[in-house]
């Protein structure tokens, strides 16, 4: 188990960082959301690996939970990446619907064709 | 009056003069006086305690851990410059007040100078070194703008960035000699830090932090080689050369100097270094001055060689030496002040400060030329004024001095300067005002109004006075400031006569060795300006020449203009260094076992993988792009739940369908694809970059896994806490609501303020030339046929009273399983984007009374009141309260202050998420797209419409 869940985080980093290295919008807002993913992953992990241990503490017998500081972390940090992600879809849009272009570079003398008149 | 109080007054009166300007000059001068007046009166309300040897204090604790405090005190050194920061400051006020012409802009110029005497008062009373280093930076900002204050002219432009650039760079250099100081002393209070004299002396990066403070010393104090930029500072107005550049901020460094001459000095290094400095700056400032024509650049250099004389004397490191350096502190800001508003009063008569335009002025001026005389005299050092006594106190101690185990080479060039120091002073007396009378003045000079000779008047019978009674008046004072110098109590003894010594016999050797010089003015300089002397000012702007080349040649390469590349260098950066820490350390092995897998969970992985690799694969077919993260969203919001974390299995996927919902918004007007543009080069580069870095954040969180914590963690007590503390069994939900209130109530404010930031860019969009373009926009692809289909209506509107309802169950059991604000925001949100969805954008905002922006406020002041509400309580802010409670037929509940601080998050996210998608769906709107009625539903239409046909 441990071993898929810091594949997985591997993988959605490596994934995040590729696209966050292209050239147009859209890639990269969807490289920081697989970005997002992987840190919230990560910092959820941090409180060890745990099935079946809810941390909602059960009155009638003792039992073990799952450490619930690093979740509560994280669920205000989904909350507040999809607010950033809200900001820079709309930066990326703003910019797109002013300029008719996409491609987040500023060198201009570099035509690179594709869709940008 | 406390230091705080003394510290605070100026910065506060700093407002008036600029703000009172509009009530007249006069008032705003007036405000500036009072305020600096009412600072020193309670400075002087200290004076008993001070000449005691007391020391006053005031602390107020900040972040302790961190060394951080609020502390000021004050001991003699302190009280001596704040006395000379003070009281010159009320003099320059009335100064200026005259002196500045009706165009000035005389309220800018008092608040600047305001704002300056706050951060040299909040230099010699700060007792931590942080604090002192941020008032340090403030001297330098205020004295540019000072410097400057005649925006139109060049010259003060350049002076002021050369000013600032030089003295700022000090500043940095500074900066890092105390950080290092307070790291060896193992505190950042100064008290601290001079009681550990032999732990720093004795420390290795004693050497790298006396070097680095010294800097910042030279630099402030116009020490050589630094000492350039004050001469091009003289373009400021001549109130401020006289304040700034004479009697407080270039002594700064002095005071540096002077108030950490306990720690530092005493060492072979200090001496040479600061000895030598001294001496070189005190020798070549006296030899330019002579030469210099323009009074005010005669008096800089002047100014410079003096404080080469005073940092000579504190480098010698004997009590002695260091009782010299104060005296000549409190003596050269009398004489040296009023020399310079005596110099911008023959400027303001005589409309030139060029010495060979001038001469015989005695005749026309009579009052200023008593002025200039006898302050001048007493920069020459002659008896009876108090120039004199300090500097037969600086002969006595070079006297006593050898250098490099020579004991000639310090008196010798003390005695030397000595000599240029006669010479040019009576060239200012001689060459202005003495001579015959000319004919040649533009105007015709005569002495000015009382406003402005009283402050130079005043200062020359201090000179006389503290010249002819130095015992009875200065000693109390220079014996306050030398035993908090020294750190012990020297024997401070001053009087004009000494008797027939060696020092007199230097000092008469020197008036003569001046006058000689004086009288053969004309070869003698005419010798000096074919030996030519390399100009500081074009060496300086050579160097910032090629620091900028060069900074610009590096910041060319790294940043191009792509952004990109920045990524590609930040990330490989960042891989680096991560590296490189993990190399440094050390490694314990795993102490947990692997746990076993299930197969759904292999096929959840295989799920989250295999759509992680095709987004990157597709990434350039934008829809697919968009479902197959809409997988991955949904495979971690599993993930979640399998690993005991439902809330945030609810929070990973609600927030995942408006996130959807967002991009597929935002789709609508990108580009649907995109060409491929990189070379396969860039991208092997990539994906080098993206390997190694999922390599290491996997191997990183592998080996987390693997290992137990190291210490307790603090998890325990929330799950030991949150039902007999918070009331609550769920314990992420407690943690949210109550133990970390504070984050979450910062974190609604930071998603009500992105969702704010995303209207706002709304708002300027379609008020740009945009709008025109998103108005006549054709469709990208050929739209569905029905823009409302009526089964999607129908359904989203039965749902959304279920939606609702789910909303407020999942809102109220919160506290105790699974569920909370968060969570029941985002699906009240869904409940309504739905609305949008399906029956359009103009037939929901019809129904939708409230705008979102009020409700994002409502949600942080419901949070905040509740959070106040704990002071009611006499309990800390967001401290919650709650109690059982039963009603008849019903079972027994609970009512807890958090769930009122629920419902603001409740509100904050709701308001948020709305006002988002919102503001991105107004883009679609055109006219005629949308239908009038999203469903036709309603007979009564029917008929309306039937009647009208027919009829």
């Amino acid at each position: 188990m441990e071993l898929l869940i810091a594949s997985a985080v591997g993988i959605l980093s490596a994934a995040g960082i590729y696209l966050v290295l292209r050239k147009r919008t859209f890639p990269v807002i969807l490289g920081m959301s697989l970005l997002s993913y992987a840190v919230n992953i990560f910092l959820f992990s941090t409180g060890r690996l745990m099935t079946g241990a809810p941390p909602i503490l059960n009155k009638y017998q003792d039992m073990a939970y799952t450490d619930p500081l690093p979740q509560a972390l994280v669920l205000t940090a989904i909350v507040i990446s999809f607010g950033m992600t809200a900001v820079i879809v709309m930066v990326a849009l703003a910019a797109y619907l002013s300029s008719r272009d996409d491609r987040i570079d500023m060198i201009h003398d570099q035509t690179t064709g594709g869709d940008s008149q | 009056m406390s230091l705080f109080l003394i510290a605070a007054l100026p910065f506060l009166g700093a407002f008036f003069p600029g703000l009172l300007i509009r009530a007249g000059r006069d008032t705003s001068a007036a405000s500036a006086g009072l305020a600096s007046f009412l600072t020193f009166v309670g400075l002087m309300l200290h004076a008993p305690a001070i000449l005691r040897g007391e020391t006053v204090q005031a602390r107020v604790d900040w972040l302790p851990q961190l060394g951080l405090s609020v502390n000021f005190y004050l001991d003699g050194l302190g009280f001596l410059f704040a006395t000379l920061i003070l009281g010159i400051g009320l003099l320059v006020i009335l100064y200026a007040r005259f002196y500045l012409s009706r165009s000035d802009p005389m309220g800018n110029f008092y608040t600047y100078l305001l704002l300056f005497q706050g951060a040299m008062v909040g230099i010699v009373t700060s007792d931590n070194i942080l604090m002192l280093l941020i008032f340090w930076e403030l001297t330098s900002l205020s004295s540019f703008l000072l410097i400057g204050f005649w925006k139109h002219l060049p010259e003060g432009r350049q002076g002021a960035r050369m000013a600032l650039t030089v003295t700022g760079m000090g500043g940095l250099s500074m900066i890092a000699g105390m950080l290092i100081l307070g790291q060896i002393a193992g505190s950042y209070d100064i008290s601290v830090i001079l009681q550990n004299k032999d732990a720093i002396q004795s420390s290795e990066l004693y050497f790298p932090a006396l070097l680095l403070i010294l800097i910042g010393a030279f630099t402030k104090s116009a020490q050589f080689p630094f000492h350039f930029w004050l001469p091009h500072a003289m373009a400021a107005p001549t109130p401020v050369s006289s304040y700034l550049h004479s009697a407080t901020m270039v002594k700064a460094g002095i005071f540096l100097m002077a108030r950490l001459w306990p720690v530092l000095s005493g060492t072979p290094e200090w001496f040479y270094i600061v000895t030598t400095t001294g001496l070189i700056t005190m020798l070549i400032g006296a030899v330019i001055a002579l030469f210099k024509d323009d009074l005010k650049a005669l008096l800089a250099f002047s100014t410079v060689s003096h404080l080469g004389l005073i940092t000579m004397l504190l480098g010698l490191g004997t009590k002695a030496a260091a009782v010299a350096a104060v005296f000549h502190i409190l003596n050269h800001a009398t004489f040296k002040a009023a020399l310079f508003m005596t110099a911008g009063i023959v400027d303001h008569e005589a409309h030139t400060r060029d010495i060979r335009r001038l001469g015989g002025l005695r005749h026309l001026m009579p009052l200023s030329f008593t002025i200039a005389l006898v302050a001048g005299l007493s920069m020459a050092g002659i008896p009876p004024f108090n120039g004199f006594i300090s500097k037969e106190m600086m002969l006595e101690a070079a006297i006593h001095s050898s250098w490099m185990g020579n004991p000639y080479i310090i008196p010798g060039l003390a005695t030397l300067a000595a000599v240029f120091s006669v010479a040019y002073s009576l060239r200012f007396i001689g060459h202005t005002f003495m001579g015959p009378k000319r004919t040649d003045y533009v105007g015709t000079p005569h002495d000015p109004p009382a406003g402005l000779w009283l402050s130079p008047a005043i200062l020359t019978i201090l000179v006389v006075v503290i010249g002819l009674f130095s015992g009875p008046i200065a000693s109390p004072l220079v014996q306050a400031a030398a035993d908090a110098v020294t750190g012990s109590h020297p024997k401070v003894y001053l009087k004009l006569w000494h008797g027939l010594n060696s020092a007199l016999y230097m000092s008469i050797a020197a008036v003569v060795g001046g006058t000689i010089i004086l009288a053969m003015f004309t070869p003698v300089s005419k010798l000096w300006t074919r030996a030519g002397v390399p100009p500081a000012k074009s060496i300086f702007d050579a160097i910032t020449g090629v620091v900028i080349a060069g900074s610009r040649f590096i910041a060319d390469r790294l940043h191009d203009g792509s952004i990109t590349r920045y990524a590609a260098i930040m990330i490989s950066f960042t891989i680096v260094i991560s590296l490189i820490a993990f190399q440094g350390g050390d490694m314990a092995g795993p102490t947990r076992e692997l746990q076993d897998t299930g197969l759904l969970t292999i096929v959840g992985w295989v799920c989250l993988v295999a759509a992680t690799l095709g987004i990157v694969v597709m990434h350039q077919q934008r829809f697919y792009a968009l479902i197959l993260i809409g997988i991955v969203g949904l495979m971690v919001s599993l993930g979640f739940n399998y690993l005991s974390a439902p809330d945030l299995a609810l929070t990973q996927i609600s927030v995942e369908v408006v996130t959807i919902v967002l991009m597929l918004l935002a789709l609508n007007f990108l580009p649907k694809d995109m060409p491929s543009e990189t070379s396969l080069t860039t991208r092997l580069r990539d994906i080098t970059i993206a390997i190694s870095g999922g390599l290491g954040i996997g191997a990183l969180i592998y080996a987390l896994l693997l290992r137990d914590f190291t210490a307790p963690s603090i998890s325990e007590f929330h799950l030991a806490n949150s039902y007999k503390g918070g009331g609550g069994t769920n314990v992420v939900n407690v943690i949210l609501v109550d133990f970390r209130g504070f984050d979450t109530f910062g974190e609604i404010i930071v998603l009500g303020i992105a969702a704010l930031v995303i209207y706002a860019l709304t708002e300027a969009v379609l008020k740009s030339n945009a709008s025109a373009y998103l108005l006549n926009r054709k469709p990208y692809q050929q739209q569905a046929g029905d823009a409302h289909p009526g089964m999607m209506v129908v359904v989203t509107r039965v749902m959304m009273p279920v939606a609702l309802m789910l909303a407020a169950y999942i809102f109220f059991r919160g506290h105790n399983l699974p569920g909370g604000g968060f969570i029941a925001g985002l699906i009240a949100a869904i409940a309504l984007i739905m609305q949008y969805m399906a029956s359009g954008f103009g037939w929901a905002s019809e129904r939708q009374p409230f705008a979102y922006h009020g409700t994002i406020g409502w949600g942080v002041l419901i949070a905040a009141a509740t959070g106040l509400g704990a002071w009611f309580n006499n309990v800390p802010f967001l401290t919650s309260d709650f109690g059982y409670f039963k009603l008849p037929f019903l079972e027994e509940f609970e009512l807890a202050t958090a769930a009122l601080f629920d419902v603001g998050v409740f509100l904050a996210v709701v308001g948020a998420v709305l006002l988002a998608l919102k503001s991105l769906a107004r883009f679609a709107w055109q006219p005629g797209i949308q239908s009038e009625h999203a469903i036709d539903i309603n007979p009564a239409r029917d008929d309306a419409d039937m009647n009208k046909k027919e009829g």
